[in-house]
């Protein structure tokens, strides 16, 4: 029997098998994804509508903790691994591993035109004009009150110009009125953390532009620890962790265990589907120090890595997402604060928002204008993390009492002074 | 002829041929007809590299060709154990905080005397790295204490549970329980029940006491992490401790009890004498493992309040992960001063271990 014949139709039906698939196969960009709320399953729904019209790419959005973008992505990136996008905080501090864009973009100048102001905290220097992804949202650092609470005890809520140390009064009468655990807690943040500092005064910066520790911040770590030793602040949120952790206040508020909560804008979906109807929320302007009344502002930012094999499809996607439609599709549904000028000048509906929620968006837009510039340049600054992670650190040893003010104040610079050197190196 | 030798083999060749002829006097295809068919395949695919275990003898020689089946399991032992110390070395010894070697500036011995470095070795807050000095003070703090409680209390469970009591194989289970539960499991159930608002200031405020900051105290902090990791482990050292006392012959006790001698005395002249083998082994896994703490620490405290209950490894893994600015080099210098302390353990352990040796030879 001859059998050349049913070999060569098994080697060509297999090679048929083995072709079909290739001809055929998708480009496949990989998203690393963490959500404060639905930010993630809205990017797949975008993402669906993106493959529609463009079936050679198969956009795959990872769900993350956002544990995994702090910890386990640079990791990642640096050892030459990772996704094709991300989702990331770190702006300044990945930038190294990011993607320019630019030479596949088919319109740049789109996104140079409604992304300008926040482009420059991509970027590895002041002097690169690359485009290296675009902010998914604005966020801005600010806090949250209990209303029913104040009700409750009938002390009137300090208004819109109020210091820190009128809030602080208030939600203690609050607290001892209504018997809650303490008056208030901030975020175990130093990205929270700079905001009141800088309404102290503090400059961030020194005249050759590097980190500093100043009277300014002083009088903020001094404030703060004496808040938490006069039983003001919930000493569970910074004193119940050790290191730089971080940790949210937003549970403590939930619970109703403290009148006033500092964190920020990201938190208002949360904030809305957990609370409910079980009190009375809202979002307040930044109390004043004698300097400023500000927060941080912030946010993600999605970026195209060094890392993809498909930076062109990346750009396209990227493109798709940035698209003046999807955008507003994006904040509206996840009910954030646009980084995109045109939108945010024609405002967004946000139609799934409660009235609380809506307010508490209109209070963080509007504060965005209030904003210190040293705020825009700590967010925008590389190592700002130098500054941030000893802070909590170092402030909680004094919280409870390991070592006195002066020495944590001692010991932030120190830190941050080693954390730069070797950043640097 | 033995069973199981298949027939045609001289009883001989089994023990002491070398493989040529052993494989010269197996009819093959006889044998491998009577094999059922996976184990005739797994025969055929094993016979396929013959060839390659004659060539290798031919060239190694018949005393050599033991390498070459333990070479495989020596390669990965190298590479997964011996390389990762290698390249720990290198981190440890460059600066930075690129991830790949290659790009790390050497820097020598800077990341050892930046963590050594005191201006008074009394004084921790002088230290330029003070909280390596406060993980390493509280880890030896942590180990004095918890090791010497965990062997007395699980010696004191041993000698309970092999006592003829009521529900003895129920209690020897709930002794046990907790050494199946996951570390994460045990701190985040130890959590619940101590936070602020946990069930226990919820037992203590219905009793019209305040609540206690059982997590945000330091002393408090340290006391539960020392409770907990002796709750969570008891039951493994029990278990070594109850398997040394079942082999104490029983005909010693007897002789005891003819000799009226009080429970103490078989106590301190039997039961402890022919349990010290055990103890020792006890004794050094509790304080291997105690000096490695971390995982049910860093979920039930984080290491808080401050740094009152930070470890060394904690310590490493922040410096070297947890932080947004990696400073591997200074988490691998950690790192090797934690082994250099592992290693000086295992001596001590060696040392004691043929101390009793000789101790009982003597004897």
């Amino acid at each position: 029997m001859n059998t050349a014949f049913p070999q060569t139709k098994t080697l060509l039906a297999l090679a048929l098998a083995a072709g079909i698939p290739a001809m055929s196969m998708a480009t496949d960009i990989r998203v690393m994804c963490y959500q404060d709320g639905i930010e993630c399953e809205v990017t797949s729904a975008i993402a669906r509508r993106f493959e529609a019209q463009n079936p050679d790419v198969k956009v795959i959005v990872d769900t993350v903790p956002y544990k995994s973008i702090v910890e386990q992505l640079p990791v990642q990136l640096a050892a030459g691994q990772g996704p094709d996008i991300a989702r990331v905080t770190d702006l300044g501090g990945l930038s190294k591993y990011y993607q320019d864009m630019t030479p596949y973009l088919k319109d740049a100048k789109y996104l140079e035109a409604n992304f300008g102001s926040t482009l420059p905290w991509l970027r590895p220097s002041a002097a690169d004009k690359g485009i290296y992804g675009f902010m998914s949202q604005l966020t801005m650092t600010g806090p949250y009150v209990n209303r029913t609470l104040f009700e409750q005890a009938k002390v009137p809520m300090p208004g819109a110009k109020a210091t820190w140390e009128e809030w602080i009064e208030a939600t203690r009468k609050v607290g001892k009125a209504t018997q809650t655990q303490a008056a208030l807690a901030w975020d175990r943040s130093g990205h929270r953390f700079a905001g009141p500092a800088i309404s102290y005064g503090a400059k961030i910066f020194d005249a050759k532009g590097d980190l500093t520790i100043d009277d300014g911040y002083k009088t903020a770590v001094t404030k703060f620890v004496g808040w938490h030793k006069d039983g003001a602040m919930l000493k569970e949120v910074w004193g119940g962790s050790g290191g730089s952790t971080y940790a949210d206040s937003i549970g403590e508020f939930k619970n109703a265990r403290v009148a006033m909560v500092l964190s920020g804008s990201w938190q208002i979906n949360r904030l809305q589907k957990d609370i409910g109807n079980a009190f009375d929320w809202v979002a307040v302007p930044n109390p004043c120090g004698p300097a400023a009344c500000t927060g941080i502002p912030g946010g993600a930012a999605w970026v195209s890595l060094k890392t993809s094999k498909a930076p062109a499809q990346v750009a396209m996607f990227l493109e798709f997402m940035a698209r003046e439609d999807n955008y507003a599709e994006f904040i509206s549904k996840t009910e954030n604060i646009p980084a995109h000028a045109g939108l945010a000048k024609k405002g967004v509906a946000y139609p799934t928002a409660t009235p609380a929620a809506r307010a508490a968006l209109g209070v963080f837009s509007g504060g965005v204008a209030s904003l210190a510039p040293a705020a825009y340049q700590f967010q925008g600054y590389k190592y700002n993390r130098a500054m941030m992670l000893p802070t909590v650190a170092r402030t909680t040893q004094a919280i409870v009492g390991e070592i006195s003010v002066d020495e944590a104040l001692s010991k932030i610079a120190g830190d941050m002074a080693d954390a730069v050197k070797q950043a640097q190196k | 002829m033995p069973q199981g030798i298949p027939p045609g083999v001289p009883c001989s060749c089994l023990h002491s041929c070398k493989y040529d002829d052993l494989s010269a006097s197996l009819p093959a295809k006889p044998q491998l007809q009577t094999l059922i068919p996976p184990m005739r395949l797994l025969a055929i695919f094993f016979n396929l590299f013959e060839p390659l275990f004659k060539f290798a003898q031919r060239v190694l020689g018949h005393s050599r060709i033991g390498w070459m089946f333990v070479g495989p399991n020596l390669l990965v032992i190298a590479v997964f154990t011996f390389l990762p110390i290698v390249i720990n070395v290198a981190y440890a010894l460059t600066g930075g905080v690129n991830l790949m070697p290659a790009q790390r500036p050497y820097a020598g011995m800077e990341n050892f005397s930046i963590l050594l470095e005191c201006r008074d070795y009394l004084d921790l807050q002088t230290c330029r790295k003070d909280v390596f000095w406060r993980a390493l003070f509280n880890t030896v703090r942590f180990s004095a204490i918890q090791v010497v409680l965990m062997v007395l209390f699980s010696l004191v469970t041993a000698l309970v549970l092999n006592r003829k009591i009521i529900g003895r194989g129920f209690w020897r289970g709930v002794f046990f329980y907790p050494v199946l539960l996951s570390p994460v499991v045990v701190a985040l159930i130890w959590k619940w029940l101590l936070q602020t608002q946990g069930v226990f200031n919820a037992v203590l405020v219905s009793a019209g006491t305040g609540p206690v900051e059982w997590l945000t105290d330091a002393q408090w902090a340290f006391f539960w992490t020392i409770f907990v990791s002796i709750w969570a482990h008891m039951g493994f050292y029990t278990l070594i401790l109850l398997a040394g006392l079942q082999a104490i012959p029983k005909d010693m006790y007897e002789a005891a009890e003819l000799d009226a001698a009080s429970p103490w005395r078989v106590l301190y002249r039997i039961t402890l004498p022919l349990l010290v083998p055990n103890l020792i082994v006890v004794l050094v896994l509790a304080l291997i493992r105690a000096v490695q703490i971390f995982d049910e620490v860093f979920v039930l405290t984080g290491g808080g309040p401050g740094s009152a209950t930070t470890f060394i490894v904690q310590f490493i893994y922040q410096t070297g992960f947890a932080e947004q600015i990696h400073l591997y080099g200074l988490a691998a210098a950690a790192s090797l001063l934690l082994a250099a302390g592992l290693v000086i353990l295992t001596l001590l352990q060696l040392r004691l271990t043929r101390a009793e040796q000789s101790g009982q030879r003597a004897r």
